[in-house]
């Protein structure tokens, strides 16, 4: 297979302090593939994420997204990965068109009124357009989240609980946004804890415990004491 | 190049848009500027000879303890909602946001200035409007050091629980040639010195600006990163 | 990771370090017995002009320190290996120690001399101003817990700060002259036995300093094979295995 993995971790490991949150995490991700990382809160799902898009660095272990490592060749990461977070990385004092006007701009893209109008209709936020962030909902604001990666498709998306907060029209928006990535050959690595909500979208299952990961069937994890082999 | 120039661009608007949209903040470090300056005329005066000889020292320790208060502030919208996290991720030069905040932040501090200058001439009977050219330019030079380094040091105090103290404690002492060379240049000219030892203290002020510039870009994508 | 499986090297000492402290201790008590006795008490200031051979040295081994600060954050900031930061911390945490002591006796000089405790001299002033800074240096990394972001953090403001030191001097220096007030000139009286012994205590400090720093910068490594030691025990310490 000569295309490089869309992810790929070799004995990953991260500690905050003295706490190890993974230990040594082996993954790979191909392109078109869509992963639900699973595990309970606190389970390093999302520091997982934020590894991959080399916002962290590793304590130990290498990253490849598409073959660029993401300590050495972060600047081509960036250009790769799409990330829509607990917090989708807002501004409060600015309207919704204006969050999508400033992202456009910042990745050095033209922001032409009509796409962002376009990226706003899909997500549900037309009426919006002119409102300020701050009163938005949590729901809204991941809208607004997904607008802002509408606007810049990845080819490698990384989702954290993109589930949360949303109704199931928004359910909906992320697994089509998903499945589109797929489609375009690109994958999705997304965190939920609600394995449900995901299975139409999901090829496989990662299962975070104890800063392990283990590949489980694609149904709800068992509940077990400690994490293991599938 | 010019990819860069609209990234700049784009964090000097947003930065004073989201300033103009909570015009609170404007407005309360204007009203403690003025409250700074009178407080000063209190603790010195009444003797108007006195007050008139510190007028230099006092206009920029009023610059200096008010102007400190909006270099956290303008990470703080950054940290308020992972923001910062978000602005990390765009592909491009990490340094355009340096260049961007500190140019946001020169403005605002540059429009406090202007109500505060002329404020304080009436305080302490400075002839400003006499001299406004030259003292234009000090005040430029003074703000853009100050600015220069308040925006670098802010990006890592900010981030850290003893935000308040930190940055004073790590900007002030930085910016001590500034402030003489700020004081020493207003106080020359304020008494109609144009010449010599003022121009050599305006010299100061663009070498320590240069340096500072420079040093504070290069440092700025280790500061940043998470 | 440069850290695994150093417990074996953990308590040895770096060779040079022990011969280090015995000629520091020889040197230093050596150089201040010759300045006592070679130079003759100074006519104005008499035996006080002796706090010289100390409060001179300081200052020069502080700002020496304070450059090997700027070098190990460079370096720090180039290869990012933490070995540059606890050089850099322990430097500077070194150099403010001999920066106080270097305040702390031109004050007490000046107060026979002058009668105040305190004259805004320019040196001495300038030395406040870096003992501030560094002093900065060592808060910013007391609050913050991440070692890597701390190296990081350290080395920006270690580099910045060195950059300042010939400014403050030059601007602070400038600023005392315009009002001609009288500076710590100590060569209107000096013979040349008086230089000779300076220089025989600076040499005499470096290598107390060398010393310092050094025994400073193998205990932070230390400190950090334990952190190492503990991680690996808290990374292993778990059940299941991969």
């Amino acid at each position: 297979m000569s295309e490089p993995a869309a992810v790929a971790l070799a004995g990953v490991a991260r500690r905050f302090g003295r706490r190890w949150v993974l230990r040594g995490i082996d993954l790979v991700v191909q392109a078109g593939q869509v992963v639900a990382l699973t595990g309970r809160n606190g389970s390093g799902k999302t520091t997982l994420l934020r590894l991959v898009a080399s916002v962290i660095r590793p304590t130990r272990g290498d990253i490849r997204v598409f073959g660029h490592h993401t300590v050495h060749e972060s600047p081509s990461i960036r250009t790769l990965v799409g990330v829509l977070g607990h917090n989708a990385g807002l501004y409060d004092d600015l309207t919704a068109a204006e969050n999508l006007v400033f992202a456009l701009r910042m990745a050095g893209r033209p922001a032409h009124a009509a796409a962002i109008a376009e990226a706003l209709e899909r997500v549900g936020l037309s009426s919006f357009e002119s409102e300020r962030v701050r009163g938005f909902s949590a729901g809204m604001r991941r809208r607004l989240g997904l607008a802002r990666l509408l606007l810049r498709p990845p080819r490698l998306l990384l989702l954290d609980e993109p589930y949360a907060s949303f109704d199931q029209d928004g359910i909906d928006l992320v697994n089509e946004f998903a499945t589109g990535i797929r489609e375009q050959g690109g994958a999705v690595l997304l965190s939920t804890h609600d394995l449900a909500r995901a299975v139409g979208v999901a090829d496989r299952q990662a299962h975070i415990a104890d800063g392990l990961i283990s590949e489980l069937p694609l149904e709800e994890p068992l509940r077990r004491p400690a994490g293991g082999f599938a | 190049m010019n990819a860069e120039a609209r990234r700049i661009g784009a964090i000097v608007w947003k930065d004073l848009t989201a300033e103009r949209r909570t015009k609170a903040n404007f407005n309360a470090v204007v009203f403690l500027a003025g409250l700074i300056l009178l407080l000063f005329g209190f603790a010195i005066g009444p003797d108007g000879q006195t007050m008139e000889l510190i007028a230099g020292g006092v206009l920029w320790l009023t610059v200096l303890f008010s102007g400190v208060l909006s270099f956290n502030r303008s990470y703080e919208q950054e940290l308020e909602n992972g923001a910062l996290e978000m602005l990390l991720l765009y592909p491009g030069d990490r340094r355009s946001i340096f260049v961007g905040k500190l140019l946001a932040n020169l403005l605002f501090v540059l429009l406090v200035e202007v109500v505060m200058v002329p404020l304080a001439a009436l305080l302490y009977d400075l002839p400003l409007w006499r001299f406004i050219a030259p003292l234009s330019l000090v005040l430029l030079l003074g703000t853009i050091g100050f600015v220069t380094l308040g925006t670098f040091y802010a990006a890592m105090a900010s981030r850290l629980r003893a935000r308040e103290v930190m940055l004073p404690l790590l900007l002030f002492p930085m910016l001590v040639p500034l402030l003489v060379g700020a004081v020493q240049a207003t106080g020359g000219i304020l008494n109609g010195d144009l010449l010599g030892s003022t121009a050599a203290w305006i010299r100061l002020l663009v070498v320590f600006d240069l340096i500072f510039f420079v040093a504070a870009l290069f440092a700025f994508e280790y500061v940043i990163e998470d | 990771m440069s850290n695994g499986g150093l417990l074996a090297e953990a308590h040895r000492q770096p060779h040079w370090l022990a011969p280090t402290g015995w000629l520091a201790l020889v040197a230093v008590v050596a150089a201040q017995v010759t300045g006592f006795l070679i130079s003759r008490p100074d006519r104005v200031m008499g035996n006080l002009q002796k706090i010289m051979y100390v409060h001179v040295p300081s200052a020069w081994v502080a700002m020496l320190g304070f450059f090997l600060v700027f070098v190990a954050s460079m370096l720090y900031l180039w290869r990012r290996d933490l070995k540059y930061d606890r050089l850099a911390a322990s430097a500077t945490e070194v150099s403010v120690l001999f920066t106080g002591l270097t305040l702390a006796l031109g004050s007490i000089w000046g107060r026979p001399t002058w009668g105040i405790w305190w004259t805004w001299d320019p040196r001495l002033t300038s030395t406040a101003i870096m003992l501030l800074i560094y002093v900065g240096y060592l808060a910013l990394r007391s609050f913050t817990e991440d070692e890597e972001r701390r190296a990081r953090w350290s080395a920006a403001v270690g580099v910045l700060g060195f950059l300042n030191v010939p400014i403050v001097y030059f601007s602070v220096k400038w600023w005392r002259t315009l009002h001609q007030v009288q500076t710590v000139d100590v060569t209107g009286t000096i013979g040349s036995s008086y230089a000779i012994s300076l220089i025989i205590n600076s040499l005499a400090f470096m290598v107390l300093f060398a010393w310092l720093v050094g025994l400073r910068t193998h205990v932070a490594g230390l400190e950090r094979q334990r952190e190492a030691w503990l991680e690996e025990q808290a990374l292993t310490g778990s059940e299941a295995n991969v």
